[in-house]
Formats: C-alpha cells, sequence, structure tokens
C-alpha cells in the first residue's frame, strides 16, 4: 500500500497508487469527514469501471456516501477485510483500509490526478 | 458549507469547539453532531457516562390557579400523574389528535408547572397554551431563551451526583427537583433522551460553562465523554423515543405512534379526545412500527416491503451501534404487525431482509425498575 505522498488524489477524495494492479481507497480527509464507518459495499471482481462514477457505497453511522473510480479499468481485486471490519477504513484509511485493486485501461490516468502536495491544497480551500 | 445568517448559538457554543465537537446547522441552532466519533460515544452513555448540550430544548412555565386545568385541557396524559416534584411524558394533542409537540410536563407546586419542550416547537406551543388559556387564571411564559440545558447520562451518572446533588439520587424516574448551583436557581429531572439512567439540568447561561466543566470533572473517574447530536439519535432510536418532525407531527396521532400508553381517556376532556376515542375503538390504519434489518444501514424515506407490496416508509433509521445492525421505524399498513414478520427494506433500489421489530430496540437503564438511590 502506498504512503500518503506516493498515492494520488482525486476531488472526491479517492486514493489510487498508480501502477499495473493499482489499489484505491478514500482518504484520511474523507474517512475523518464521514466519521465511524459501519457498512461497505465494493465492486466485483471482473467489473468494469468508468473514471468518476460511482464502483462502492461506504456508510457511517451518519450517512452513505458513494465512491468513485478514480480511472477507468477493470476490478482485479477487492478488500473482504473491509466488508466484515468497516472500521478498518477509520484505523488505516491507505494501508488496511484499501477498498479494492484495479487494472487501469491506461496506467498514466492515474499520473495525471492530484499528488499529495495538490490534494492537501485542494482540502485547505475546500475547508475554508 | 454554508449556514444561515441567523443560526443561534448555545452559551456552550465556545466550550463545545474546544472539545472538538464537530459543529452542524441543526434546524437553525449550531450543536456539534459528533466528538470523538458517534460510536464511542454512544458506548460511553451505554456503558459509563456522556454529557450533552441540549441548550435548544425550550422552557415554558405555566402558573396561576388554573395551570394545573390548561395542561390537563392541552395534553394527552393525565396531569394528575404529576404531583408536586414529579413529571409526565406526554403529547400535547391538536383537535385531530395530531401532535403540536411532544413534551415533558414537570408540576414543581400545585400551581407552577415546568414544561420543556421541542427546540423547533418552542413558539408554536407557547401560542397554543396562550391561545388555549383564555378566561383561565393561568400564566404562559416561554424563557427558551433564558435557560441553557445539559444532559447527562449513563449508568454510572448518579454515582457522579452523589456529593453534587444528593436530593437528586432519591429522584424516582422523571423526578424534579429545584436547586440552588453555584448561586443560581435551577432544575434536575431524572430524566434523558438516551434510555439510560442519568439527569437533564436546567440551568441559566451565565453558570452553564462552569456547571459543563464541573460535571466533566465529576465524570472524570468513569470516563464521561462529551456527545453530539450523532450519539443522541441513534441512542434514542435505539430506545423507541420518538423525534418530533420525523416520526410524529400535526398529523399523526398518538394511537398511530405507538404511544397508546400516554392517553389517558378516563382523564375527562382534552383537545383530540374524540378523534382518539373513535381510534380506540375502531383501530387505526397505519402504526409506526419498528424493523431490524439483515445488512445495510437503513435511511429516512427507505421504502419497506411486505410479500413484495409497499406497506410504509421508514421515518427515521440509522445502524444500531448496539445491536450492530441496521434499525428504524416508519409508519406501516397494516398497523399490527407482530415481532418477526419478514419484511424487505428498499436501500438504493435494492431489497434488503429485514423484519418486524420490538421497540424498543434496546432497554437501557432507564427501563430498570430500580434506580441507584446512592450509597
Amino acid at each position: 500500500m502506498p504512503k500518503p505522498e506516493e498515492a494520488r488524489y482525486t476531488k472526491t477524495h479517492e486514493w489510487i497508487a498508480p501502477g499495473a494492479e493499482a489499489a484505491v481507497g478514500i482518504s484520511d480527509h474523507a474517512q475523518h469527514e464521514m466519521g465511524d464507518v459501519v457498512f461497505v459495499e465494493l465492486p466485483k471482481v471482473g467489473q468494469k469501471l468508468e473514471k468518476e462514477k460511482p464502483c462502492a457505497v461506504v456508510e457511517s453511522v451518519k450517512s452513505a456516501f458513494d465512491i468513485y473510480a478514480p480511472i477507468s479499468g477493470e476490478v482485479t481485486a477487492v478488500n473482504e477485510a473491509v466488508v466484515s471490519e468497516p472500521a478498518l477504513l477509520n484505523q488505516s484509511p491507505l494501508e488496511n483500509g484499501w477498498l479494492y485493486k484495479m487494472k487501469p485501461s491506461n496506467p498514466a490516468d492515474a499520473q495525471a490526478l492530484m499528488d499529495w502536495n495538490a490534494y492537501q491544497e485542494f482540502v485547505k480551500q475546500s475547508v475554508h | 458549507m454554508s449556514t444561515a445568517t441567523t443560526v443561534r448559538r448555545t452559551a456552550l457554543n465556545e466550550t463545545m469547539r474546544k472539545a472538538g465537537g464537530k459543529m452542524v446547522d441543526f434546524h437553525g441552532w449550531e450543536l456539534p453532531i459528533e466528538f470523538a466519533g458517534i460510536l464511542k460515544e454512544h458506548e460511553a452513555v451505554r456503558k459509563s457516562a456522556g454529557i450533552f448540550d441540549v441548550s435548544h430544548m425550550g422552557q415554558v412555565f405555566v402558573t396561576g390557579a388554573d395551570a394545573f386545568k390548561l395542561l390537563q385541557l392541552t395534553n394527552a396524559n393525565d396531569l394528575r400523574k404529576a404531583t408536586p416534584g414529579k413529571g409526565v411524558y406526554s403529547h400535547v394533542t391538536n383537535e385531530k389528535a395530531g401532535l403540536v409537540d411532544d413534551i415533558i410536563a414537570f408540576c414543581l407546586a400545585a400551581d407552577r408547572y415546568l414544561v420543556i419542550v421541542n427546540a423547533t416547537t418552542s413558539t408554536k406551543d407557547y401560542e397554543w397554551f396562550k391561545t388555549q388559556a383564555t378566561k383561565m387564571h393561568v400564566r404562559v411564559e416561554n424563557k427558551s431563551d433564558d435557560f441553557s440545558m445539559i444532559a447527562v447520562q449513563g449508568p454510572n451518572v448518579p454515582r457522579m451526583f452523589e456529593e453534587f446533588a444528593p436530593e437528586s439520587l432519591k429522584l424516582p424516574r422523571f423526578g424534579i427537583v429545584e436547586k440552588d448551583i453555584m448561586g443560581e436557581h435551577c432544575y434536575i429531572s431524572r430524566t434523558g433522551y438516551t434510555g439510560e439512567d442519568g439527569f437533564e439540568i436546567t440551568a441559566p447561561h451565565k453558570i452553564i460553562v462552569q456547571l459543563w466543566d464541573k460535571m466533566m470533572e465529576l465524570g472524570k473517574p468513569y470516563g464521561i465523554v462529551p456527545c453530539g447530536l450523532g450519539a443522541r439519535d441513534t441512542l434514542r432510536l435505539e430506545s423507541g423515543y420518538l423525534l418530533y418532525g420525523s416520526d410524529v407531527d400535526d398529523v399523526h396521532t398518538t394511537y398511530e405512534s405507538g404511544y397508546g400508553w400516554v392517553v389517558s381517556l378516563d382523564k375527562g376532556d382534552f383537545i383530540g379526545r374524540q378523534v382518539l376515542v373513535d381510534q380506540k375503538a375502531n383501530g387505526v390504519k397505519r402504526r409506526l412500527t419498528g424493523v431490524t434489518l439483515t445488512g445495510g444501514v437503513p435511511r429516512t424515506g427507505c421504502k419497506v416491503f411486505m410479500d413484495d407490496k409497499e406497506i410504509g416508509e421508514l421515518n427515521s433509521a440509522t445502524y444500531s451501534p448496539t445491536l450492530k445492525k441496521g434499525i428504524g421505524v416508519g409508519y406501516m399498513t397494516p398497523p399490527n404487525l407482530k415481532p418477526g414478520t419478514p419484511l424487505e427494506v428498499e436501500i438504493r433500489g435494492r431489497r434488503v431482509k429485514a423484519e418486524v421489530a420490538q421497540v424498543p430496540f434496546h432497554k437501557g437503564t432507564a427501563f430498570s425498575k430500580t434506580l441507584y438511590t446512592g450509597k
């Protein structure tokens, strides 16, 4: 799993670890805003994902949140551990709390997303 | 997030922020939704102690020779149960037996009552009482702006009050005592919205920060934590308590809400009584019914199905930290579904297996026959 500085980020607060099989999750900022996560619905292995389209759902006690595909590709693995233990998303959003892995249609797509510094700045801006 | 410029802040606003509260706009009040997290806060209240700023709640004082008469006319419950030092949970009913509000009316003395009303309805309630009070010797005062309110909830809370307010330990559920705290006249009642034993303190703004700090200090040995609206909602829904505006309103009646025990038809006349007499005789067409789910988290508005037929939707729903599954309540037709009856709840277009559940979903220490009375 990536160090925060190595991942790429979306404006909808997902992270992706660039690579041939790219892991995807939600950012620490996202889990903090959501609060206690109690339910996770993941895509299926083999499912085709389209960039910026909803592909998973994370529910906290407060509310349900759609998770969007950071880039287009195909799901190669899902993290069953977060389904049985949703709190992993709060405890370890960038490691044990990863959601799924995907084979990018175009591996360069991830590089076009925000890097750590840009994401930090983006979060700061959106919080006011 | 943008908030209306008219958003109101309680006297504890600064204290809430300093304690790490995530502030939200709750019906025009800026209040914390959570501090350390809803699950932690919920567990603290169920197992030991938690503290809430509930200063948005309203206080209406009804005094004078006809105070009892006015409250008896406007309430479905029998105010004779509220002898001095005691309160009753009740529904203030309109002519159609819909709810003007759900309240607690405390009898401070034979001619002096404190009515705790909901934040969103305090002005409406005040106007309603005033309208019904014509030709009566009674004074109705909305003092909601003069008081703050703290709820200290959890099985260990009475132990916190051992030296601070020993008289409060003698209170039965819904009992109330007037007490000078930090030089100010306050009201301590053995009430709450969590299903656990504990107290609510109504106090003037000027001492509320000091009082909050005192509670945090007394609660320290018990691991007391500040709690927000999030935990308040999961705790109250598990306990089967109604939320005005979501579960009950001006239209749904007390019988429909499943709170028939509140209605006292034999106490004499009161507003809306005839409708309730008819509903008692003929039955209701819909009833607020509890459901539990096997997976997923239900939300307000989720449709409920039985044998593939839509039978209602959920008015309140959440994840239950105690039961570790989704729970909800909604008005269902038919009205008399037996616990265990299989249902389905639609979440994001998918039907999830559910069943009719007994409400309360969970009975905390507030439901216990014996309360802690001191060492």
